[in-house]
């Protein structure tokens, strides 16, 4: 392992300490139950945005913590979801009178965490607790025998989104239900073209020979469904979009806001070449892109490799996303 | 049967988890998200932490602070799992008799959380897949006549035995199954960790 680390029990709260030193204008950090706080929560009679998963997705959450995104994001262990005590402590801090939305990925720890917190909360401190999971990777089958699909890369638009409709003071219900909509518009699917490591680990989580790429993986370094020949990134974006456009399905004239994701270890020139396919495959199935989003977003650690998520969108969801935001991670019009 | 007892029990499942952890990450590495491990010692530490600066007066405190400090010290899917097992295992030992009999009644409860949090069933390739024979094992000894620690044994034994037929099984539940058949040929990482703390409890209770 070759890491720029001290100890790897360290890396999330020294990580942190980074976070709270880098962005003083944006965020403030309670370092003992690991929650990186918008500088100005609670707001008085906004709903409390919190969202939360394991460390090693940066910038997700932490750099999503700010005016018109997240009130507070609460970092677990590498790839391991944080504790009920901690989104207990973050829900009590970040509720103006309006209520917490909990933003939860699909995975079986988050969802599990996050639902003691919320029992916990209303139990303890009456405080009014909806719950939005995002589950839109299409390469995991969504059916009894599953856990269901994993929340990846609309997590990061949701998040975006509904903070800008909590922004403008929308009551809970409301915020939740876009959120709910939101998730359901949008799909994606995630390829990698290395491991990473985990920290505590200290060695790669899986072997891909030079000449292999894994499709269909997620953001925690499991393996995918799928282990192919290594080929060029046109192949790699039909791979990726052809899923994605027949899952809900997207629909010639259909207008989506496209995102290419980098997991981490991929280059932006990399990137861009993906978003030049991407876009040429979704000119040719008669879709509009109405806005686009390019760059490492929700990463896995060094991994290299990238994911597209696609999200339909109508008027008001595309004035959403363009309102103001202004985070460590995400910043514009503000 | 008492509190040290039940504090030594605990101990050296720490100790175990510890000298496993990279084998139980390993595990974890083929088919999940390589946390288990390090998840599991880092959880039970905090347990010895609690042990060595607490003085408890009965095994149910003893045993739900246990399972409070796993659910707030481990995250992921393993801490509310085998935090809820201790707290509801002690809640079942509260103003009892250690005994055979009580002590398989507090393991039902205890697995009984363990459903109510991960909606498993046998053969969905999780810790499920070690417990259920085990609790089936135990209540097999008792009603033979067994005492508490060839009860502890059998039910190990049970354990051991489903933990290695979660090897050829699809999973069904939790990371494990977003690789749809490319999860069979592994062992769970979480049938693992059950079958380390039945045989812990075998070697120290009883």
């Amino acid at each position: 392992m070759k890491k720029l680390i001290n100890d790897p029990a360290d890396v999330v709260s020294e990580a942190l300490r980074g976070i709270a030193l880098a962005h003083p204008d944006h965020v403030r950090v309670d370092h003992e139950n690991r929650i990186v706080y918008r500088k100005d929560a609670p707001r008085s009679g906004k709903v409390g945005l919190i969202s939360g998963g394991g460390s090693g997705h940066e910038p997700m959450h932490g750099g999503f913590v700010g005016p018109g995104m997240l009130d507070a994001a609460c970092a677990g262990e590498v790839f391991t979801s944080p504790v009920p005590e901690q989104m207990m402590a973050a829900t009590k801090e970040v509720d103006g009178g309006a209520g917490v939305l909990h933003i939860v990925k699909n995975y079986t720890g988050d969802v599990m965490n996050f639902e003691m917190a919320a029992e916990l909360a209303a139990a303890e401190a009456g405080t009014e607790v909806l719950s939005v999971v995002t589950d839109d990777d299409v390469a995991v089958q969504d059916s009894l025998y599953t856990a269901g699909r994993r929340g990846v890369g609309v997590t990061v638009l949701l998040e975006k989104i509904v903070g800008a409709a909590a922004e403008e003071g929308r009551p809970l219900r409301e915020v939740a239900d876009l959120a709910t909509k939101v998730n359901a518009q949008g799909r994606s699917m995630g390829m990698a073209l290395t491991s990473c490591t985990v920290p505590a680990a200290g060695k790669p989580t899986f072997e891909l020979a030079e000449n292999e790429m894994e499709v269909g993986i997620g953001i925690h370094g499991e393996p995918g469904r799928q282990r192919l020949p290594l080929a060029p990134a046109k192949d790699v974006a039909a791979l990726l979009v052809d899923p994605v456009l027949q899952d809900l399905p997207y629909q010639q004239g259909d207008s989506v806001i496209a995102f290419v994701n980098g997991m981490g270890g991929t280059p932006l020139i990399e990137l861009y070449v993906m978003y030049n396919e991407v876009r040429q495959l979704l000119d040719a199935a008669g879709i509009t892109v109405a806005r686009s989003l390019v760059g490492n977003y929700i990463t896995s650690l060094e991994m290299a490799g990238c994911s597209v998520t696609l999200l339909k969108v109508d008027d008001e969801l595309v004035r959403l996303w363009d309102a103001p935001v202004n985070t460590p991670g995400l910043r514009w019009g503000a | 049967m008492g509190v040290d007892d039940f504090a030594n029990w605990l101990r050296d499942l720490a100790g175990t988890l510890h000298d496993n952890a990279a084998y139980l990450t390993e595990l974890d590495s083929a088919i999940g998200d390589a946390d288990h491990g390090s998840n599991m010692d880092r959880g039970f530490q905090a347990v010895v932490a609690v042990l060595d600066e607490t003085t408890f007066e009965s095994v149910d405190e003893l045993l739900k602070k246990a399972g409070m400090t796993l659910v707030s010290k481990v995250g992921g899917a393993s801490g509310p799992l085998y935090g809820t097992f201790f707290l509801r295992f002690g809640t079942a030992l509260a103003g009892v008799e250690v005994s055979a009999a009580t002590v398989g009644e507090a393991l039902r409860a205890g697995v009984g959380g363990i459903l109510a949090r991960g909606k498993a069933e046998v053969g969905d390739k999780t810790m499920y897949d070690a417990w259920a024979p085990a609790l089936s094992a135990y209540d097999e000894a008792v009603a033979g006549g067994s005492d508490l620690r060839g009860a502890l044994v059998a039910a190990a034994e049970a354990a051991a035995k489903g933990r290695d037929e979660t090897v050829p099984l699809i999973a069904r539940k939790g990371r494990a199954s977003y690789l749809g058949e490319r999860s069979s040929g592994h062992q769970d990482p979480g049938a693992t960790s059950t079958t380390l703390l039945l045989e812990s409890a075998a070697r120290t209770l009883g």
